[in-house]
């Protein structure tokens, strides 16, 4: 059970910053027609007793993309996370992974196909060490008669959640430091290593960045790139507008609920993302679409 | 009260602001907060070790077997309460109706002896059925409490007050409220009998062993990190896959059987099973795990803090009397204790989120 899961990577840390070229990735690997996204959504709704926070969502994230989705606050990201990862359940419309409709009952079942998240609250246990929140709903059990009782390998999970850390690049301390004794940027870096760790189908990322200062920020984005490099798409949400611009192969602009643009970065700049997100863009000119 | 609170980690808001680019603690703070750790985990040792000071110097008896004996067979009663409160209290839950549920598995199991024995049964096989049916009951109310509290979504401490009202009045119904006083031999035996040239209460072993085993399952294993997990971030651990509702139902229904244990721990120390067993023990055992460090909002205590913290408890009883201090003031002396004991892990929580 727990030993069966994919856990990203052996080893290696991040991609070097300067690997393949961001342009080259952007013409070729790309949304090749005809390829199946790996986990999309097709009118997609919720609404939270009057609130209507998705209007019928469609979105494709497909294989080697990071695909970046922004909107003003309200406008139903993290909604829209909380659907793909199961943790919420829609009102309507479907949800494909690998073009095969699914639904989720949990997070459980999401999780257990390979569909890692970032939540926007890091969803970690302050009481727990930052080992145990890697590994929280995975535990890894000793070899030998006492795993019938479910005897903890700490010491492994301790070393392999150094590992997953090292590839966040932001320093921790002791993994076996409780979690709520971190800074808020160190709390992200376990949450973001976390979902890189065991994520193989997709990573979906609720504002990973938010409490990082400048260089980590860099740090996060090397680091998405690399998983989505690595074969594991990324659905990127920040409000951070010129990062999302740098890493992102598209942007999806969430407005009041709907998905109201799908840019390119390398066709679009900051500014015509930034009209799309306040819905200036929408006066006249669609073409963005 | 104790229903469920949020846990500490608030989302995004509280990010810290102080965290510089590699987003370390200042060595103080580390230091600082190290210490507050620590000295939750160990000033309540301390308190012990004064108590049996204070008292040794006051009632010299203190340090006699006959009073070791006592206080530590007094013990096992909320002993055995307290092992399965630290777990609910860990899940930011609380069961008051483990009390209750020691009196009324000791009576209902007293009966069923009673009635075998009157039919001339083996009284081994009584004996062993007298535990069956006690450890049985209790967690068929345990789990009952837990899947009302899951299923219904009720606070733990509405549901379990509900219990504890409801069957609190039923060990007096139970045998037209009189004692049980025909009770297989093996029963008497285990109450009296010792172990270690008579210093250890066969019962207190049994007490003892429940308690290594508990504390195991608490600190080494998958179940026991769930249960931290589930008080720290209810919301946190069901994302992580974990099955919260099933888990809370298997931490209520182990109270339970803790408590009937414990009936049948008490009906052996009286070689009688009583109406009035268990009364206020939950409170007792409550306190004695919030003594031990846990805290009421979920995510934090120890099994070592819980047995600490019950010898706390037993001590002042036995203690003052012995000093020869009106036993009414233990009461007085253990609200204090609990307020103290609560106040500290406020203000730990306090100085940590600063
Ligand atoms: N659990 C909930 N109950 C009620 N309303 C909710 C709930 N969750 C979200 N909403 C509402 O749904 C809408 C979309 O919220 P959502 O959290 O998805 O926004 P967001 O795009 O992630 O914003 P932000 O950038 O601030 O994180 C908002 O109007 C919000 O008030
Ligand atoms: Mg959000």
């Amino acid at each position: 059970m727990v030993a069966d899961e994919p856990r990203f990577g052996d080893g290696g840390g991040p991609r070097d910053a300067d690997g393949p070229g961001r342009q080259a990735g952007t013409d070729g690997g790309v949304a090749v027609d005809g390829e199946v996204p790996v986990i999309a959504v097709r009118g997609i709704t919720k609404h939270f007793g009057s609130i209507q926070a998705l209007r019928g969502v469609d979105l494709d994230v497909r294989r080697g993309e990071v695909v970046g989705l922004v909107g003003d606050n309200g406008a139903g990201k993290s909604t829209l996370v909380n659907i793909l990862s199961g943790a919420l359940q829609p009102n309507g419309g479907t949800i494909l992974v690998d073009g095969k409709a699914v639904t989720f009952g949990s997070s459980l079942e999401a999780r257990r196909l390979g569909i890692e998240t970032v939540y926007q609250d890091l969803s970690l246990a302050p009481d727990l060490s930052v080992w145990a929140n890697i590994f929280l709903g995975r535990e890894e059990t000793v070899k030998g008669p006492l795993r019938v009782f479910g005897w903890l390998d700490r010491r492994a999970m301790a070393r392999s959640a150094e590992a997953d850390l090292e590839r966040t690049r932001i320093r921790i301390g002791s993994v076996s430091s409780l979690a709520g004794r971190l800074s808020g940027g160190q709390r992200q870096a376990i949450a973001v290593g976390r979902a890189v760790a065991w994520g193989s189908k997709v990573i979906l990322m609720d504002e990973p960045t938010a409490a990082l200062g400048v260089e980590q920020q860099e740090r996060v984005g090397q680091l998405v790139r690399s998983v989505c490099e690595n074969g594991v798409p990324v659905l990127f949400i920040s409000h951070n507008l010129p990062q999302v611009h740098k890493i992102c192969d598209r942007v999806v602009v969430l407005f009041q609920g709907r998905v109201v643009a799908n840019l390119r970065p390398a066709e679009s700049s900051v500014d015509e993302i930034v009209a799309w997100i306040t819905g200036a863009a929408m006066g006249g000119a669609r073409s963005g679409l | 009260m104790p229903l469920r609170l949020p846990s500490a980690l608030t989302p995004s808001g509280s990010v810290s602001p102080g965290a510089g680019p590699e987003g370390e603690a200042t060595p103080t703070r580390a230091a600082w907060l190290n210490w507050v750790d620590r000295t939750g985990d160990f000033w309540i040792v301390g308190v012990l070790g004064l108590m049996v000071l204070v008292f040794g110097v006051l009632a010299p008896d203190l340090f006699t077997r006959a009073s070791w004996l006592n206080t530590s067979q007094y013990a096992v009663e909320f002993l055995l309460l307290a092992i399965g409160q630290t777990f609910v209290i860990i899940t930011g839950g609380i069961d008051l109706s483990d009390g209750a549920v020691l009196g009324f598995t000791g009576m209902v199991s007293g009966v069923v002896m009673q009635s075998m024995l009157a039919s001339h049964e083996n009284t081994l096989f009584t004996t062993i059925v007298g535990f069956a049916v006690a450890l049985a009951l209790g967690a068929f109310i345990g789990f009952v409490n837990g899947y009302l509290i899951t299923r219904l979504k009720l606070p733990p401490f509405i549901v379990t007050l509900g219990t504890l009202t409801a069957i609190g009045a039923a060990p007096s119904l139970v045998n037209g409220g009189n004692e049980i006083v025909n009770l297989p031999p093996q029963i008497g035996t285990l109450g009296t009998a010792t172990i270690l040239g008579g210093w250890i209460y066969a019962t207190v072993l049994i007490a003892a062993v429940a308690c290594v085993i508990m504390g195991l399952a608490l600190h080494r294993t998958r179940y026991g990190l769930r249960t931290f997990a589930i008080g720290s971030n209810n919301v946190g651990a069901r994302r992580s896959g974990i099955n919260v509702n099933r888990h809370l139902v298997m931490v209520y229904t182990v109270s339970g059987t803790l408590a009937g244990l414990a009936g049948m721990m008490v009906t052996a120390n009286f070689d009688t099973a009583t109406p009035v067993a268990g009364q206020n023990d939950e409170l007792s055992a409550i306190a004695a795990v919030v003594i031990g460090g846990a805290s009421l909002f979920g995510g934090r205590g120890t099994m070592l803090g819980t047995v600490v913290g019950t010898f706390i408890i037993a001590l002042l009883v036995t203690g003052l009397v012995l000093v020869g201090v009106n036993g009414s003031w233990e009461q007085v002396a253990t609200g204090i204790i609990v307020v103290a004991a609560v106040a500290l892990d406020q203000v730990r929580l306090r100085l940590a989120e600063r």
